[in-house]
């Protein structure tokens, strides 16, 4: 995990290869009209594997539950879309930050001072619980049915969520641009450098007086935000909740699409998704056995052959391409 | 009075049964990663990978129930020695992440493996006769086959802790956790060691995967479904340690039975709760050495 963009040494300064994907993603909206829900989707979980990224890449928090706060984040949402009957797409969206970042909060204060299993578990268990809740809790959420009759009044007053999703995905890649942003500006700080001390050091960072738990309770709050965004605007944009927002395979499955990309470098999270959804859009429907073998098959290889995910392979082609030219 | 007494009979009963195959399916995991440090998600497939060569023996090739279970543990253990061999050994200096990862891939290889090979119904057990029916004790009539569940599954335990405490393997295992570049320092040949009580490990998961596949359904999704369960015994009941996760399962086993059975409208909810409270209170588990 050495190669990973930011700290003192690298350049904040946006480059402009940095500026692709977001042209490729307004590209894709005028090119691809029929693919704009999933082109959404993706969005969405590019912004979900962001959040992921800070605390598994940079902060080296190893965990299996960030589905809590996702999924937690669209369980508001829908909530309030639903059964509270407030319609409007930011305050909904606010809640849903406000939720991941209370639950975020709270839960990392207490299982941050673990480490290694005992983290890892507690972070299962948090999980668990909020799927028992959302699965006994039917008047609510709707239980194993889904939360259905999900209402999203037009953005500002002014943008009705179509029939296309085309509104679905300006607005997702706006809100997926602004995290950009942030999670961008937050990498190349001194704080940013600091997580990165904790994950390559933690006993060293304590030496040099960094204060470690507060910073990873900070850096956890934040994701758990984040990912509570994300959760928000998959119900918005689904306009139904199931369960499945809270399960253990799809938090599996956002870890693998961040290992595919690559962990610990912003843009892997957004590479990862991408791939992952495109191929599960073509081919899961028609071969979930194969799917599942294919995706078993690939995060073998990666860990065993690939470390880095496909920009770690990119980066070794390139370098090789330099050292001969 | 009477139905109450009845009740918790029944209760402490089923989830000593329950127990005891969780038990028998985590010691391997808490051996391993208390060994070798190694976070072994996939655990759950060799239980999984042991109900279905189990029912197979039984249902398609007629091969007699003792017999099954023989074969449940053989093979699994020896499946797992090659993929410690090929797969596992390449990755002990791994950090964390990279071994949970590679597990979680084990997981989705043998589900889509599993769903292929078996489809999505869960897979019965057709138990021989002398297993079925009721066994009459003090007075009460028990089911037979879990009966039989505890006590096999305590004979099993009393052999694995005798074989550790007590024979120049087990004290080989012992020194290799408590510290093992001194253990290989000495001679013991920790590499060796460890393949062989990996296979152990994974043979026992076989084995109780198969002996309560009638408990533990055997689906494909079983490897993810029960992953958090093994997980807790491992956690709770402390890393490297036999008496730790005998406790956490049975405490885990009677709890899981007792909230089905009293309040059922909260599901899985305690057991989570209590997993939270006890690893807050105890972040090494409750018989765990190092914190």
């Amino acid at each position: 995990m050495s190669a990973h963009a930011g700290g003192y040494s690298a350049d904040p300064r946006i480059r402009p290869v940095e500026w692709l994907p977001w042209i490729v993603a307004i590209a894709a909206f005028f090119a691809l009209p029929e693919y704009l829900s999933l082109g959404a989707r993706i969005l969405i979980f590019i912004l979900y594997a962001l959040s992921l990224d800070l605390i598994v890449g940079y902060a080296g928090i190893i965990t299996l539950g960030h589905s809590a706060y996702f999924g937690l984040g669209a369980y508001v949402a829908g909530i309030l879309a639903a059964k509270v009957g407030v319609t409007d797409p930011m305050v909904q969206l606010a809640a849903a930050a406000a939720a991941g970042a209370f639950l975020g909060l709270t839960t990392g204060a207490i299982i941050l001072r673990t480490k290694a299993l005992t983290l890892l578990m507690l972070t299962l268990a948090i999980t668990s619980v909020l799927l028992e809740i959302a699965n006994k809790a039917t008047n609510l959420t709707g239980g194993a049915d889904g939360l259905s009759g999900v209402v999203v009044a037009p953005i500002l007053s002014l943008f009705k969520f179509d029939l296309f999703g085309k509104t679905a995905y300006v607005y997702c890649l706006i809100v997926l641009f602004l995290g950009w942003w942030f999670v961008r500006r937050l990498i190349y700080s001194p704080f940013g450098t600091s997580l990165t001390g904790v994950r390559e050091n933690s006993l060293r960072m304590h030496a040099v007086g960094a204060p470690v738990y507060w910073r990873l309770v900070l850096v956890y709050t934040i994701s758990a935000t984040i990912a509570g965004v994300a959760g928000g605007l998959i119900t918005q944009t689904n306009q139904f909740v199931g369960l499945n927002v809270l399960s253990f395979e799809s938090a599996g499955e956002l870890l693998v699409m961040l290992i595919l990309g690559g962990v610990g470098r912003i843009y892997g999270a957004f590479v990862g998704p991408v791939v992952f959804l495109i191929a599960q859009d073509l081919l899961a429907k028609q071969f979930p056995e194969y799917w599942y073998f294919g995706i078993g098959v690939m995060l073998v290889l990666v860990v065993m052959f690939a470390r880095g995910g496909i920009l770690g392979i990119l980066d070794r082609i390139l370098a090789r391409l330099r050292r001969t030219a | 009075m009477e139905t109450f007494l009845a009740s918790i009979v029944s209760v402490a009963f089923h989830g000593s049964a329950l127990g005891m195959i969780l038990y028998v399916i985590s010691v391997g995991l808490s051996v391993t990663m208390g060994l070798m440090g190694f976070v072994n998600l996939a655990h759950g497939v060799f239980a999984m990978a042991g109900g279905y060569i189990l029912t197979t023996a039984i249902s398609r090739f007629g091969v007699p129930f003792p017999l099954a279970l023989v074969l449940a543990f053989v093979f699994v253990a020896a499946g797992s020695v090659l993929l410690e061999r090929f797969l596992y050994s390449r990755l002990y200096a791994a950090s964390d992440l990279e071994q949970v990862l590679f597990t979680i891939g084990l997981i989705f290889i043998a589900v889509a493996v599993a769903r292929f090979i078996y489809g999505t119904l869960q897979h019965p057990v057709v138990l021989p006769e002398y297993l079925k029916g009721q066994f009459p004790l003090l007075g009460r009539d028990f089911p037979t086959y879990r009966v039989f569940i505890i006590v096999f599954s305590a004979a099993m335990v009393a052999l694995l802790w005798f074989g550790v405490e007590r024979t120049r393997w087990g004290a080989m295992v012992r020194a290799a956790v408590d510290n093992r570049a001194m253990a290989q320092s000495v001679g013991i040949n920790t590499k060796r060691l460890f393949t062989l009580t990996f296979a152990l490990g994974s043979g026992l998961a076989g084995l109780g995967g198969g002996l309560g596949a009638e408990i533990i359904a055997i689906q494909p999704t079983y490897p993810f479904e029960n992953l958090v369960y093994f997980l807790v015994v491992v956690a709770v009941g402390g890393l490297g340690s036999l008496r730790g996760p005998f406790v956490a399962a049975l405490l885990i086993g009677i709890a899981d039975t007792a909230c089905k059975y009293w309040l059922p409208q909260y599901g899985a909810f305690p057991i989570y709760v209590a997993t939270i409270g006890i690893l807050l209170w105890r972040p090494a588990g409750l018989f765990g050495r190092h914190a």
